[in-house]
């Protein structure tokens, strides 16, 4: 039993419990400081985490001392962990542009932030179907606070519409466990594993429509076509440290997604093997093109950079979808960059907002943003990065996937899909840029009449505090280009894992025998 | 038995599909609960129709009934009233903001109409 495992679940839990009693009279810097010692010390267990696992593989934690497929089981393998870190990173940044002024309002946005990352942890370490689905409703519900903190009617809107498609999605989900409980008598994903290759011909049919089923909740969690439709409202009008957050939480459903693929629907699962795979790459492919679509025609930043973050989601799952080790690590090392990305592009967003006054995100020609160098130069970066230009993360990313679609039946499709994507990404974010940047009219005329609220509170300099968690995920993304090397080397290792899922069932049921006896 | 709790599964959950899809966000709200009724219902006969059994182990039982689905049940009833609470403080939120209760609030997607200060982040109080 390695206690280690429970650490980034503990610790996000006993954070949110102790900033919940900000009834007391917690004053806000105490809640911020709390707040900011919680992640941090996350951020240490992850690393810590993340060394233990690179060495001996995969940790698993039996909750209650129960073996294993009775008890739910916590595993920790290498898949799990990077998702763990980029979650922990991807949360020092939003919280950092969160204490700048966005965690006013309401007492509880510190607790409900300490929750979503206890959500989206539980989710990335849990070894049982079930258990997925209790913390996929911790994060959700986590998330529907922080989706309404700071409220407008634009938030309560969107909100309303992401509530109760994510209620319908989880009803579909209690289906798809409840079905696969019925036939195959367990809910442990390794027990899952082993069993399901011995369905009965007769239960194939149930057994594939659950599988179905899982993946439909999975891609409405990740956004994938024709379940996207609710993300660009709910993240353009949601506050920025919020939307960056966010960024992780399709990346949830891919993980869903590539978890069941490879460990429940893998090599060895008989007659049900390669379920997800046909089904995934055409809509994979559908997400990237409609995204793309949908980025060109945005009139408003925001809402531009969520039709970016689908189009990675569609990028990210193509990977996937190839199914080969290459195509996984090409898609993990492209998840790493896609979040900070794409997290970096709202919080830039929002301090570009900031400085508009009136005009707030329309891609119109207006008055210079403050400090319109930097922050432009910012812009630029994070287009190269987004679109997919050498020499950053964003080419390697998707050099790699498709190198590794060439081996794969379908390598004209992606070819055309993925360049195409990428080349109206990058049309898309020049035109913002320029509209943004070069049509300025005039100098800093940033307060319009009547516009009270930027007239208080825009500072007429640089606004540093909140450029400095753009310019970590900026710095982050130049890190992934930097550390190339070793980090496809992890990704690969990954992979390989996933793909011979023996040692994971080993861990999680072997583990089991050894307590029983 | 089994035909019974199909039958009864299926109206819940057909009734509830239908009143999810209704514009309106009280209608939009039962549904929701119908929907949670009838997972909860499914839920419960994954683990087979069984009359008098026990769930725990007794050596003269003839067979066992499975006590899972039962915990599980109850995880999903706990959750889904936790949900039905809060979508409809949403909703009576949304009725308040908007100025009615249709699931679109009645106006054109358009979220430049918003006045900025409200959509600011250090606005009024949060949820």
């Amino acid at each position: 039993m390695n206690h280690l495992v429970m650490a980034p679940l503990l610790l996000p839990l006993f954070a949110a419990v102790v900033l919940l009693l900000s009834r007391l009279g917690i004053s806000l810097g105490v809640r911020r400081g709390i707040n900011f010692g919680a992640v941090v010390l996350e951020l240490g267990a992850v690393i810590w985490l993340l060394l233990v696992v690179s060495g001996d593989g995969i940790l698993v934690y039996q909750l209650g001392d129960w073996p294993a497929p009775y008890g739910i089981s916590m595993v920790a393998d290498r898949l799990s962990v990077w998702m763990l870190l980029i979650t922990a990173l991807l949360a020092c940044a939003a919280l950092f542009y969160a204490v700048q002024g966005t965690d006013r309002g309401s007492r509880h946005f510190h607790s409900l932030f300490q929750l979503q990352i206890f959500g989206l942890n539980g989710a990335f370490l849990t070894g049982d179907l079930f258990n997925l689905f209790v913390f996929f409703e911790v994060l959700l519900l986590a998330s529907y606070g922080l989706l309404l903190h700071g409220g407008g009617p634009a938030r309560v809107r969107a909100g309303l519409h992401f509530v109760v498609l994510n209620l319908v999605g989880s009803t579909l989900f209690l289906f798809a466990v409840g079905t696969l409980y019925g036939v195959l008598g367990t809910l442990n994903m390794a027990d899952l594993a082993v069993k399901v290759s011995a369905t009965a011909p007769e239960d194939l049919g149930i057994v594939r429509a659950a599988g179905l089923l899982l993946f439909t909740v999975f891609a409405l969690k990740a956004a994938l076509f024709p379940l996207y439709l609710w993300l660009p409202s709910a993240y353009a009008s949601t506050s920025a440290p919020v939307a960056a957050l966010f960024a992780i939480m399709t990346k949830v459903g891919a993980y869903a997604i590539l978890r069941v693929e490879t460990l429940i629907f893998g090599d060895d699962a008989g007659l049900v093997s390669h379920l997800i795979e046909p089904v995934l790459l055409p809509l994979a492919l559908l997400t990237l093109g409609l995204a793309a679509l949908g980025a060109l025609s945005a009139r408003g930043l925001r809402r531009q950079a969520a039709y970016l973050l689908i189009l990675s989601i569609g990028t990210l799952l193509t990977a996937f979808a190839l199914g080969t080790n290459e195509g996984i690590a090409a898609g993990l090392y492209y998840l790493a960059h896609s979040t900070f990305a794409g997290a970096a592009l709202f919080l830039l967003a929002d301090v570009i907002v900031r400085g508009r006054g009136g005009l707030e995100d329309r891609l119109d020609p207006g008055p210079a943003v403050p400090a319109a160098p930097l922050v432009g130069s910012l812009f630029f970066l994070l287009a190269v990065l987004i679109s997919g230009l050498p020499p950053l993360s964003g080419f390697l990313g998707k050099w790699m996937l498709l190198r590794a679609a060439l081996d794969s039946q379908f390598v004209v499709w992606i070819f055309v899909v993925v360049l195409t994507a990428g080349l109206c990404s990058l049309f898309a974010l020049a035109r913002s840029g320029s509209l943004l940047f070069y049509r300025a009219s005039g100098g800093a005329a940033v307060v319009a009449a009547g516009d009270v609220a930027s007239a208080a509170g825009a500072p007429a300099g640089v606004d540093w505090p909140r450029l400095w968690p753009v310019i970590g995920l900026v710095a982050l993304c130049l890190a992934l280009v930097a550390a190339a090397g070793p980090l496809t080397e992890f990704t690969a290792e990954i992979a390989d894992a996933l793909l011979t899922p023996e040692r994971y069932i080993e861990a999680v049921l072997g583990d089991a025998k050894e307590v029983g006896a | 038995m089994e035909a019974l709790l199909a039958i009864i599964i299926a109206g819940l959950v057909g009734a509830g599909v239908y009143l999810v899809l209704r514009a309106h966000t009280f209608p939009v709200v039962l549904g929701l609960t119908l929907l949670s009724y009838g997972v909860n219902l499914f839920l419960f006969a994954t683990g087979r129709l069984t009359v008098g059994q026990p769930a725990v182990i007794d050596d003269l039982a003839a067979g066992y009934a499975d006590p899972l689905p039962q915990a599980l049940v109850l995880t999903a009833i706990v959750i889904a009233f936790g949900m039905t609470a809060f979508v409809i403080m949403l909703a009576l939120k949304a009725r308040k903001e908007l100025g009615n209760d249709h699931v679109d609030g009645r106006e054109d997607e358009d979220d430049r109409a918003e006045p900025r200060n409200e959509t600011r982040d250090a606005g009024e109080a949060g949820v």
